[in-house]
């Protein structure tokens, strides 16, 4: 399917630009193998991961077996701990998809409905309370919301845990921080996506079927407005990454988030690397997904090629 | 000059500005306001701020600011755990988070004006170019980046002021191009033409005014983001280091006093989100202002 086929392409294109700037930026701050090995190594140790990642090698054969490396899962050792980059990262990997995934499921899920009541009783005195509560949410600083509920719950309430993650009442306050700003965003895209449907002709047909309130609404309206929704929501995904970062920072959540922070801190580069090429995978394939969910609600899209502007 | 004789009344002046003031929603008005003073703080802190941003004054520690138990009208904002003046500081750190933001907004606004422009003048090869790094930098997370690009090649001034241009340009470039390949089959881009002017004047001095409304719009939309971009590297440290201060890096700074001083915390904090907040306000008003036809 020649849609799939440019998606595809696409994706490749921007693995490719990435992996080349990790590649060339590296080179250019000087000489990779002393950076990507801890600093207390000794020459036959460096001349061997030297001769191993071919640094004596030309340029261009240097960027092959970059590639070669990649693949082998081979991202140099963090100098903090002497482990492996990679497994450094992974061992993350799954805190920061759980606190991540929460926040979007919270944004989602006060999202939509806000968006959509907001969109049904338009300017109305519940529209306006609704709108303007979103750009107070999406105004509102991430580490700053953070820092009030902490405040607010563990200082003065001593309801829940500033920091860590051993519980379920840790992952409270962190998703929420996350999830809240994404809410107020995907209430205002489902708004003006659900005013824009709700006065399409396919709307005034259904109604004159005799279809009652709700399944107009479940069945016509809400497939057709989540269309943009999506979309947006696959934008997104970076800035959640993002803020995610700071979010794991001010609760301490031991995410690749808070790893990463802290590498770029004490200049752990092997660690920022894995971490950099691992993030542009997750962008890639949520781009991915949602390109196959878009195809899914929008038929017309798979039919269209690819020719779907942002 | 003589002026030309006006047939309706029309107030003029001071008053007309007024009138046209009084149509302006409250919220409107309260988010001018704010963004007034904050850019009144970033040309004019050092002349309004009470003490150095830096002075120490050990007998005066952790004072808490004005309505709480234990304030001086010395330090109507208290005092840090130096006895340094919070007031002064939220000045200084204003008038640096505001600045480079600022700078920061206009430069990409420049970078990706410029690069719409050639797009959409040169098509074919540049235009695929270019389009194909808005595509990247839209799709990787510009914050990630900067964040490996300050451990790669350290932190300075340069390298963060130049992380905080490339941040959002490629949302002025989308909208140029596709402004720009509009607006030039438009009849007076093309008349213009007709007269032979060469095409950088026409892009200047004709197509640029025209489609300056939808930029400004973005801008108000970017500036927010940029400004949350430089808070948010520096409250992690790794922007706006001491000796220097920023909104961000004071409020870095205040989270470990949270039980003892939570006003350190607080006080930039809010300073921050009302800014992006009265950004925001402004934004959605001139957004609907410049279009009625865009909704939400």
């Amino acid at each position: 399917m020649r849609w799939i086929t440019i998606k595809t392409l696409r994706a490749a294109l921007t693995m490719w630009l990435v992996v080349t700037f990790v590649f060339f930026v590296l080179r250019a701050t000087g000489d990779p193998a002393a950076i990507l090995l801890p600093d207390d190594i000794d020459q036959a140790t460096l001349e061997f991961y030297r001769e191993k990642w071919g640094l004596t090698a030309p340029l261009w054969e240097q960027y092959v077996s970059y590639w070669k490396a990649l693949f082998h899962g081979d991202f140099g050792i963090s100098f903090r701990n002497n482990m492996d980059a990679f497994a450094l990262v992974w061992e993350r990997v799954p805190k920061t998809a759980l606190l991540g995934g929460t926040a979007l499921l919270i944004a989602l899920v006060i999202g939509m409905p806000l968006g959509i009541l907001a969109a049904l009783y338009k300017d109305s005195w519940l529209d306006r309370v609704i709108m303007t509560t979103a750009v107070f949410g999406f105004s509102m600083p991430n580490f700053f919301l953070g820092i009030l509920l902490i405040l607010i719950f563990s200082l003065q309430l001593r309801m829940l845990p500033s920091s860590g993650s051993g519980t379920a009442a840790h992952l409270i306050m962190p998703a929420l921080t996350l999830g809240t700003g994404f809410a107020a965003q995907i209430a205002r895209y489902t708004r003006s996506s659900m005013i824009e449907v709700l006065i399409r002709p396919y709307m005034r047909t259904a109604r004159s079927k005799g279809a009652g309130p709700m399944r107009r609404l479940a069945q016509h309206a809400l497939p057709n407005a989540s269309v943009p929704v999506v979309t947006i929501l696959g934008f997104k995904v970076g800035e959640l990454l993002g803020w995610a970062v700071v979010t794991e920072t001010v609760f301490a959540w031991p995410g690749i988030g808070r790893l990463l922070t802290h590498s770029v801190a004490v200049r752990d580069l092997a660690v920022v690397q894995c971490i950099m090429i691992i993030l542009a995978l997750t962008m890639v394939f949520s781009n991915m997904i949602v390109d196959l969910i878009y195809g899914w609600l929008d038929p017309r899209v798979r039919v269209g090629a690819g020719t779907a502007s942002k | 000059m003589t002026a030309l004789p006006d047939t309706a009344p029309r107030a003029t002046g001071p008053s007309r500005v007024l009138g046209k003031l009084s149509h302006v929603p409250v919220m409107v008005l309260a988010a001018m306001v704010f963004l007034i003073v904050m850019l009144g703080v970033t040309f004019f802190a050092q002349v309004i701020q009470p003490y150095d941003f830096d002075y120490i004054d050990l007998m005066n520690r952790m004072k808490p600011p004005a309505p709480l138990e234990g304030f001086t009208w010395a330090h109507p904002l208290g005092t840090d755990t130096l006895g340094r003046d919070l007031l002064s500081r939220l000045l200084v750190g204003a008038q640096t988070s505001m600045a480079l933001s600022l700078l920061g907004t206009v430069l990409g606004a420049v970078i990706g004006i410029a690069l719409g422009f050639v797009a959409a003048h040169k098509g074919r090869l540049w235009d695929e170019a270019i389009m194909a790094l808005v595509d990247f930098q839209a799709a990787m997370p510009w914050f990630i980046v900067a964040l490996a690009v300050l451990a790669f090649m350290g932190n300075s001034m340069v390298v963060f002021l130049a992380l905080m241009a490339l941040f959002g340009w490629e949302g002025y470039a989308r909208i140029t191009r596709g402004l720009v390949i509009a607006a030039r089959e438009q009849g007076y881009a093309l008349a213009v033409r007709g007269l032979g002017a060469k095409p950088r004047w026409i892009y200047i001095r004709h197509v640029l005014p025209n489609i300056a409304g939808p930029l400004l719009v973005q801008l108000t939309i970017n500036f927010p983001n940029t400004i949350l971009f430089e808070t948010s590297l520096s409250f992690l440290g790794l922007g706006i280091r001491p000796p220097m201060t920023s909104l961000g890096q004071m409020l870095g700074e205040g989270r470990d006093y949270l039980i003892s001083a939570w006003w350190l915390a607080v006080v930039p904090g809010a300073v921050i989100f009302f800014t992006t907040l009265s950004m925001s306000i402004l934004g959605d008003w001139l957004r609907a202002k410049l279009d009625p036809s865009l909704e939400g």
